[in-house]
């Protein structure tokens, strides 16, 4: 496929790397519409993949106003290829059992909302007023996902086995979270973001208590799992983007 | 899904122009934390409420159908009740 060529200046680059993971991570979550074990989690499943899609529609417009080559929000999400991609490979993995989605949004959630807590003082008023919004819908996102975690982990066998199996599976994509390069630390050192360093002992201590009470181990941090942020992605983003993009790929342009 | 580890939550809604909560339906959900949350990524989706209050199903009790006639009948025989045969002055204006 053919994809577009962005000009990734620290600042375009920073907003694609959270763009990108907050809409792969909503288009896993909305694998699940159709398929819950409830409606009323298939329900809740829907609203934390919407709540998803706009953060990244807001961050998607703002990466190309600072572009500025004339491109929308729709051509960063749907005419760049898998190497073009900048999001975290924790949010790209198949959508697994209920148990790993679980898992999963909590993990990503407990990152995301003190790092928007925190960006809602960024220096760049764009990127603090979408902080703002984002900031309380991962507040929700930690309560819901980290409510089931709870349960699932301290609840049945089974529930129990399945949780242990997806936190061997997704902890090794934990240390992604907390990656700082060249482009990072410009923006850090900007007072644009946040520096990882800082939203580590938030994010610790959010695991922690919810670890503790769903009688789950805080697994040891061995050997981490990285690339997703340079563009080095599993073999999964190009299959999901393939059913993402088709549409507009087939179709260019189209709308209704 | 009636089953006894995820029992019936009614759900009630303080809508943002209302003062009472009013019920809009039930969920299913094994405790209360989690009927809360189904109950709000159900019923609140179109920022409908300020409030919700969900309650075990189980913990309502209801009339009996079959009391209607002994229940509710008597009262229709008795207009008096309704406050129709009053005349408002027009200086009172709307009430």
């Amino acid at each position: 496929m053919t994809t577009i060529a962005i000009t990734e200046t620290p600042l375009v680059l920073s907003l694609l790397r959270l763009a990108d993971t907050a809409l792969v991570h909503s288009h896993r979550l909305s694998e699940w519409c159709g398929h819950a074990p409830m409606i009323e989690e298939d329900l809740a499943l829907a609203n934390l993949a919407l709540d998803l899609l706009g953060q990244a529609r807001a961050l998607y417009t703002y990466a190309a106003e600072v572009e500025g080559a004339g491109r929308t929000e729709d051509d960063l999400a749907y005419l760049r290829d898998a190497p073009q991609y900048r999001n975290v490979l924790m949010a790209e993995l198949p959508r697994g059992d209920f148990a790993f989605t679980i898992l999963r949004g909590f993990l990503l959630s407990a990152w995301a909302h003190p790092f928007w807590q925190a960006a809602t003082r960024s220096t760049d008023a764009q990127l603090a007023a979408i902080a703002a919004k984002a900031e309380k819908e991962a507040a929700y996102h930690v309560r819901h996902t980290g409510e089931w975690t709870i349960r699932l982990g301290d609840g049945t066998d089974e529930s129990r086995r399945r949780m242990l199996a997806a936190l061997e599976a997704l902890w090794p994509y934990s240390g992604e979270l907390f990656e700082a390069d060249a482009a990072d630390r410009a923006m850090i050192a900007a007072g644009v973001l946040p520096d990882p360093a800082t939203i580590r002992p938030a994010w610790e201590a959010t695991v922690t208590r919810v670890f503790d009470e769903a009688l789950l181990p805080r697994p040891a941090d061995g050997w981490m799992h990285t690339g997703g942020r340079s563009g080095r992605h599993t073999e999964h983003l190009g299959h999901m983007l393939a059913v993402m993009q088709h549409l507009q790929r087939a179709y260019p342009g189209c709308s209704w | 899904m009636t089953e006894p580890k995820m029992p019936l939550w009614e759900v009630f809604i303080r809508a943002r122009s209302g003062l009472a909560h009013r019920h809009v339906g039930s969920v299913h959900a094994a405790d209360a934390e989690m009927a809360l949350q189904a109950a709000r990524d159900t019923y609140t989706r179109r920022g409908e409420a300020l409030s919700i209050w969900v309650v075990p199903s189980a913990a309502i009790t209801a009339s009996d159908p079959a009391d209607k006639d002994s229940l509710f009948e008597p009262t229709a025989s008795k207009p008096y009740r309704h406050p129709t045969f009053y005349d408002i002055p027009s200086e009172v204006g709307h009430m």
